[in-house]
């Protein structure tokens, strides 16, 4: 059965999009504000991720402690997350909450104090977080690809968190500026999706952002994207740690794109389907090198990543690295086979029913339809999208996106670069 | 929900979902880490990778693509007290599911290639778990925690095991605990009950059933007094467990505990699978206010887990950076004795409660998670153990609640672990 979700455009530019099921008596609850770190203002990645540690800890009717007692007595866990382009409330709640929730989390998106004392805890709490990521080699290996892929302060290159030179060094009145800078009912997203009537949640909803009246924002700028020249290997040297973790990509492709699609089954030939893909079958279950490895395509607003990532061995590290050469190798020289391309055509299609089984799930697809405007139909076309991709199609893509020579190798653990392996462009 | 036994002793569960076009089947072993020995500790785990590996009408080169062609999910996992398996599917699947779980029971390869490769796949796994210092500390703190009882060693296993472990040893050890007398299989979603029924009988009725599995029978004597640890180690954080000797799921004391652990670091619900998924609503919860709203820790958290025997209650705090760990061990300790002191109040029951009805609706909002529920309770105890969970929780009192955190904090049934960290180079 399509989603068929309801959306409705409220006058002062906010927008809602709902759908009604049953299948228990709660509601997930999506707010998204497109306000994510690639906002963050020049000399200060780290704005928007210390903002949203702190927007949920008081209001200029509520305290933090009410809020939490408002949360907590519902059994409520607000998650606030930051991607690069989306800054999101999410939560589950009973449906009999639903209309207090609403109203605290629209409270706490328009209404927000950034009380000092907060500020000052939360920033210890991200400094601890980032002293964590520091001694992350998963982390350490991945930050630091994209921060190679992504040079010159790109936002997609920054870390999320920041610094924490930087993040001490943040002001109030810095995240005051940047929430009125950024926030805005045009630039707000809600999607509610569980047990409550989609003319109810239209009501809740325009209710509680009514009063919200701000001109609309221009568009955050991503600069272009230039793909580096050239095969580049870093290693993090992480001694201390048993395994090394590899981060091995390349700037992929916009959501935008008309290949886009052939991109997403090239990538989930190459390193998604089962248990990784081909990656999976040569270095996990051929040569048993690495409980995980698999690659992920992030397309975005702006040309995402297509990054591999693999937990090997220190003493496997350049056999690993040598197979995921050898596949990008084959995949471009002799392309994906007809079947290859119908295996993984036939289980994403097949897979829709079961990503769209709980609420949460759906909340957070029909946030990202919205955003990429994939329009109230997306779900029921996708299979459609899909099925019109072709072996050559699938084949360009993975000729376009890959290419052993221009790839950005990064080792992060117990590792050490041999003479054979300088550091730098080769 | 039916339920229902064959003639070969095979538990069955089917319970008939029709939310979305979809079915969860998952085939539980009632065999973990704490029926392993020193010398073969970690092959429950290099079982269930095993049993992935194609059986004899399961071609090996086969195995890839079997439920993915239905748009499905497949996994396994195994811990302390289980082992199990799933797949979940568009409905058509449920034959396929079936005859998959039907041969993963009784006709597995253990190719000695295999076995072989997937050694150094588990030892990566386990080496992965090794950068990671919370994780570490568990591991330690659980073993310091026990002397005497199987849960004392990790599901993943000893490194020197993993590496001497023989093909006959994983093989002799699937063949002793993989039959259908040992096994529960549970069937959640959009399915007839009666024709599913029939597709079980189908698949599993010749599988003829096993004798019944030795048991280690060692019982963890009563501590009988306060267990430390250090790890001292390259990192960049510091970390603070500590554990007690906690209730089973079937001891009188569980949800009270269960509720004790919300009022103190909010509640997580019954579900091992989803429930660690989504963090506790707890930043009005004791220790919450205690470690982090105070700027000892970046975050608390405290885990009681439903298990056959009793386990341990954990309480695990990160210090922030420059915060000595012995201040925030102070604090933790100060608010459980003021728990053991003065009990908590009713608004705080009322609260917890809450929370734990709440997180059950939560945790049941796919066939996926309901068929794990199922199945858990079933395999550590009985089902009825998690359907009774709303009238249980409801039973709990501000008495109980106070009586069982003087029964658990008592000083001699602590173990505390520190992870404190040296400077990196």
């Amino acid at each position: 059965m399509p989603l068929n979700p309801v959306r409705v455009a409220l006058p002062n530019g906010a927008t809602l999009v709902a759908k009604h099921t049953s299948t228990t008596p709660a509601v997930a609850i999506n707010l998204a504000i497109r306000a994510g770190s690639a906002a963050d203002p020049a000399g200060q990645p780290g704005l928007t991720w210390l903002l949203s540690r702190v927007l949920d800890r008081g209001t200029a009717t509520r305290s933090a402690a009410d809020i939490a007692e408002e949360l907590d007595s519902r059994g409520i866990t607000l998650t606030i997350a930051v991607t690069r382009h989306l800054f999101s409330l999410v939560c589950t709640c009973l449906a009999d909450d639903f209309e207090p929730v609403l109203a605290l989390l629209g409270d706490i998106v328009m209404r927000p104090s950034l009380p000092d004392q907060e500020i000052t805890a939360r920033k210890r709490e991200v400094i601890t977080a980032i002293r964590q990521d520091e001694d992350n080699p998963a982390v350490r290996a991945n930050e630091t690809l994209m921060a190679l892929l992504y040079p010159d302060g790109h936002p997609y290159g920054r870390p999320t968190k920041g610094s924490i030179e930087i993040v001490e060094a943040l002001t109030r009145d810095q995240l005051i500026r940047h929430h009125a800078a950024r926030f805005a009912p045009a630039a707000t997203t809600a999607v509610v999706v569980g047990d409550v009537d989609s003319s109810r949640a239209r009501d809740v909803v325009a209710q509680v952002f009514d009063g919200w009246r701000k001109p609309p924002l221009p568009e955050i700028v991503v600069p272009p994207t230039i793909a580096p020249p050239g095969r580049h290997r870093t290693v993090v040297p992480m001694m201390n740690k048993a395994q090394a973790d590899v981060a091995y990509g390349f700037v992929a492709i916009r959501r935008r794109d008309p290949q886009y699609y052939a991109s997403w089954l090239m990538n989930n030939v190459f390193g998604q389907y089962s248990i990784g893909g081909r990656l999976g079958d040569n270095i996990r279950e051929r040569q048993g090198m690495a409980y995980y490895v698999s690659s992920a395509l992030d397309a975005n607003v702006s040309e995402g990543p297509l990054a591999i990532r693999a937990g090997v061995s220190p003493a496997n590290v350049d056999r690993a690295i040598a197979s995921i050469d050898q596949e990008i190798t084959a995949i471009v020289a002799d392309g994906i086979t007809q079947k290859e391309l119908d295996e993984s055509r036939r289980y994403l299609v097949g897979s829709i029913p079961r990503a769209l089984e709980t609420n949460a799930a759906i909340a957070n697809f029909l946030q990202t339809a919205e955003f990429f405007d994939l329009g109230l139909d997306y779900d029921a076309r996708l299979p459609d999208l899909l099925g019109a991709v072709t072996l050559d199609e699938a084949n360009a893509a993975a000729r376009r996106i890959l290419d052993v020579n221009c790839a950005t190798v990064v080792i992060a653990g117990p590792y050490v670069d041999g003479p054979s392996g300088a550091e730098g462009r080769s | 929900m039916r339920r229902t036994t064959l003639d070969n002793g095979l538990t069955v569960l089917i319970q008939e979902e029709h939310t979305a076009p979809l079915a969860s089947v998952w085939c539980w072993y009632r065999v973990g880490s704490k029926d392993e020995h020193p010398g073969i500790t970690g092959v429950s785990h290099w079982c269930e990778h095993m049993n992935f590996k194609g059986t004899e009408n399961i071609p090996r080169d086969q195995v890839k693509g079997l439920i993915e062609q239905y748009g499905g999910s497949w996994n396994g996992y195994t811990w302390i007290d289980q082992t199990t398996y799933l797949e979940t599917a568009t409905r058509d699947a449920l034959d396929r599911m079936l005859f998959i779980e039907a041969e993963r029971m009784a006709r597995c390869l253990y190719h000695p290639d295999d076995c072989e490769s997937e050694r150094t796949v588990i030892i990566s796994e386990l080496q992965g778990g090794e950068n990671d210092p919370d994780q570490l500390l568990d591991q330690e703190l659980t073993a310091t925690a026990f002397k005497a009882h199987t849960y004392r060693h990790p599901t993943i296993g000893w490194l020197s095991d993993l590496q001497t472990m023989t093909r006959d040893d994983l093989y002799g050890y699937y063949r002793r605990y993989y039959v259908p007398n040992n096994a529960t299989l549970v069937i959640v979603g959009d399915v007839d009950a009666d024709e599913a029924l029939r597709r079980v009988d189908h698949h599993f009725r010749s599988i003829p059933p096993g004798g019944n599995p030795d048991r280690i029978r060692t019982a963890e004597p009563e501590q009988t007094g306060e267990r430390r640890l250090t790890i001292r180690k390259e990192g960049t954080t510091a970390y603070l467990k500590v554990g007690y000797h906690a209730p089973s799921v079937e001891d009188a004391d569980f949800y009270p505990v269960l509720a004790l652990d919300a009022v103190l670091t909010g509640a997580k619900g019954l579900n091992l699978w989803s429930s660690f998924r989504v963090p506790p609503p707890q930043r009005s919860a004791r220790l919450y206010r205690a470690l982090v709203e105070r700027g000892l820790a970046s975050c608390v958290f405290g885990a009681l887990m439903p298990t056959a025997q009793p386990f341990l209650y954990t309480v695990s705090a990160t210090a922030t950076d420059n915060t000595p760990l012995a201040s925030v061990e102070s604090a933790l300790l100060d608010e459980l004795d003021r728990v053991c002191r003065d009990g908590i109040t009713a608004a705080e029951l009322a609260k917890a409660k809450a929370q734990l009805r709440a997180r059950l609706v939560f945790d049941s909002d796919s066939v996926t998670n309901i068929a794990h529920q199922l199945g858990y309770f079933e395999t550590i105890a009985k089902v009825d153990a998690f359907l009774e969970a709303p009238s249980r929780i409801a039973a709990v009192s501000v008495d109980s609640v106070g009586a069982a955190a003087r029964r658990l904090f008592a000083a001699a049934n602590r173990t505390v672990g520190y992870f404190d960290p040296l400077p990196i180079g």
